[in-house]
């Protein structure tokens, strides 16, 4: 009977597996087929062979590399942007004392209640009279400072013993020192899980490049699928050879990090 | 001897550093600063300005030009396109929130078994966590395509009638709707499996002993331990079903017919299209009221439910 129950248990997860691939894995058969084949009725699910002709196209008549490195420049500016200013800042409301600390670290927490759509409109006005639209300090400086990673690693901060921070004091390790190289090392989990959940949260952006971006110079990944349709008037083969390379390094991002990306989107959810 | 070296123990080291009183607040304001500044140009000043800008008609440059005090909210309220914006966004919550939870929950349910490989299985129900918006769309976009799309394909095989997912807006937000879920569903399934995976073993071994079935068992103990899980996604998901975007932008463009004009989408157009950022910035102030209040009616429903240990 377990057997019988095993199997059962097989089956239905390769269903649910499948079906919830299917839209990639179509995404990646579509991207091989020749335009016939898409235009053929009833639709083909499997290409007969490897047309190689959709990636061709993609490569020349869209930027990829520059839409790939733009995003990457980004997010990963943002991510160590992030990172430095809050650790900083955690730093600051874990191993220090001041009046009114209290206050001010509600304060901090209260901007994660904002919606981004009330910060928007000024966001946008604030760069734009700041002639950094189309650029990448305009895309980037909004998303610098975090109240949530301020917020993450004030918690893992917290886990340092007092008797480590005073053993520092007493043998003469100033403030910096004891934060660069003592805190942060043993805080470095938390440190990559902010990172990755920042990387991809940034990486995955979308309205704020839509606004920020004119030149196909400065589009960042999505902004590019968005406009893949348009440019490539609607074959889709061209446009899915363009979704697939694009899907890439998110796919990537998540079978390496898959760990941390987990915790950095947990943090604070469940109890235990 | 013991009481002295005690009294050691409890005396706390003076700082090496010992700065005048005057001075004590200098080093937090240094560390704090740039996510201060940042945090205060980017969050705080654009909140302040918002509210100011809401009472104001502005230029299409931006910049208030005639007080009119509570005139754009009370149009946003009463005028035909915000308000049905937000009717439109309340819709799509219904339609996803509660749906996404519980097709995510029975895939945590059946992954959270001691079965051989059952970690491969957890990683494709995690994977729409690395597609985008614009990706998922897109690739959804290709597969609601009345004639060429494998969709409707699949339901001519069980002899039903192409159905035009996009522009027929009885389906539109529910087309919308199904390409929501399906890329929530790796952050669901994360969530979800995690609260599984905190349930304490021995209450299923004690549940057994009194010789509980797999049912019984589901509803009287997984269940409530894993509420504050579900009230978690339930909160989340409702915040972020309120703000989607990407899209309403590449799937419909707000049609047909509004029909899938969604409070942000609604908001981008006045602010973007229209040049209204006066009436766009209540608009966003009033979703800020309405995320607020739809979360603090959630936590009042959930304090009774749910179960902290």
């Amino acid at each position: 009977m377990r057997a019988v129950k095993q199997a059962l248990l097989y089956l239905l997860l390769g269903a649910m597996a499948l079906l919830m691939l299917l839209p990639v894995l179509y995404a990646v058969s579509v991207s091989f087929m020749a335009p016939h084949e898409i235009d053929s009725f009833p639709p083909k699910l499997v290409p007969s062979g490897l047309y190689l002709a959709n990636y061709a196209q993609v490569l020349r008549s869209v930027p990829v590399a520059r839409y790939l490195l733009n995003s990457l420049l980004i997010a990963g500016g943002v991510t160590l942007g992030q990172i430095i200013t809050a650790a900083l800042a955690a730093y600051a409301f874990a191993f220090m004392n001041w009046r009114g600390k209290g206050l001010l670290f509600g304060l901090f927490m209260s901007t994660m209640m904002v919606p981004w759509e009330v910060t928007l409109i000024p966001n946008y006005l604030t760069i734009r009279s700041l002639r950094l639209v189309d650029s990448f300090p305009g895309l980037m400086l909004p998303f610098l400072a975090t109240a949530f990673g301020v917020f993450l690693l004030r918690q893992f901060f917290l886990q340092i013993p007092k008797e480590m921070e005073d053993a520092a004091r007493i043998d003469g390790c100033g403030r910096f020192r004891f934060l660069w190289s003592i805190v942060l090392p043993l805080s470095r989990p938390g440190m990559i899980t902010l990172g990755a959940y920042t990387f991809l949260a940034t990486w995955n952006q979308y309205l704020w490049p839509l606004l920020l971006t004119n030149t196909p110079q400065m589009r960042t990944v999505q902004i590019g699928i968005r406009f893949l349709m348009n440019e490539e008037s609607r074959q889709y083969g061209v446009v899915m050879a363009g979704v697939v390379l694009f899907m890439i390094p998110a796919m990537l991002m998540l079978l390496v990090g898959q760990r941390y990306l987990v915790r950095g989107l947990m943090a604070g959810a469940v109890k235990g | 001897m013991k009481e002295a070296a005690l009294e050691q123990q409890q005396i706390r080291v003076a700082p090496v550093a010992t700065t005048t009183r005057r001075l004590t607040w200098l080093e937090p304001v240094l560390y704090l600063s740039p996510s201060l500044i940042l945090l205060s140009i980017f969050v705080f000043y654009p909140t302040l300005r918002s509210i100011y800008l809401s009472l104001y008609l502005t230029n299409p440059l931006g910049k208030p030009k005639l007080f009119v005090g509570l005139q754009h909210f009370l149009s946003a309220l009463t005028s035909g396109a915000f308000l049905h914006s937000l009717w439109v966004s309340l819709l799509f919550v219904l339609y996803t929130v509660p749906v996404g939870m519980l097709i995510a929950l029975t895939l945590a349910l059946l992954a959270n078994q001691k079965l051989k490989g059952v970690k491969l299985f957890q990683l494709i129900f995690s994977s729409p966590l690395s597609i985008s918006v614009a990706t998922g769309s897109t690739i959804f976009l290709m597969m609601y395509n009345p004639m060429s799309g494998i969709i409707n394909h699949f339901l001519s095989l069980a002899g039903i009638r192409p159905v035009h997912w996009l522009t027929d807006p009885a389906w539109a937000l529910f087309a919308v709707g199904l390409v929501s879920i399906w890329m929530r569903l790796g952050f669901n399934f994360v969530l979800m499996l995690s609260g599984l995976q905190n349930v304490p073993a021995e209450l299923y071994d004690a549940a057994r002993v009194d010789g509980a079935g797999s049912w019984p068992v589901i509803r009287h103990v997984t269940l409530p331990m894993l509420s504050p899980t579900l009230f978690f996604a339930a909160v989340v998901g409702v915040i972020h079903g309120l703000q989607i975007f990407g899209e309403i932008d590449i799937l419909t463009g707000g049609g047909p017919a509004e029909a899938t004009n969604v409070v942000v989408f609604q908001i981008y157009q006045e602010a973007f299209q229209k040049f209204e950022f006066g009436a766009a910035s209540a608009q966003a102030l009033i979703l800020f009221a309405v995320i607020l209040a739809l979360t603090f009616l959630q936590f009042k429903l959930g304090e009774r439910r749910v179960h902290y240990q």
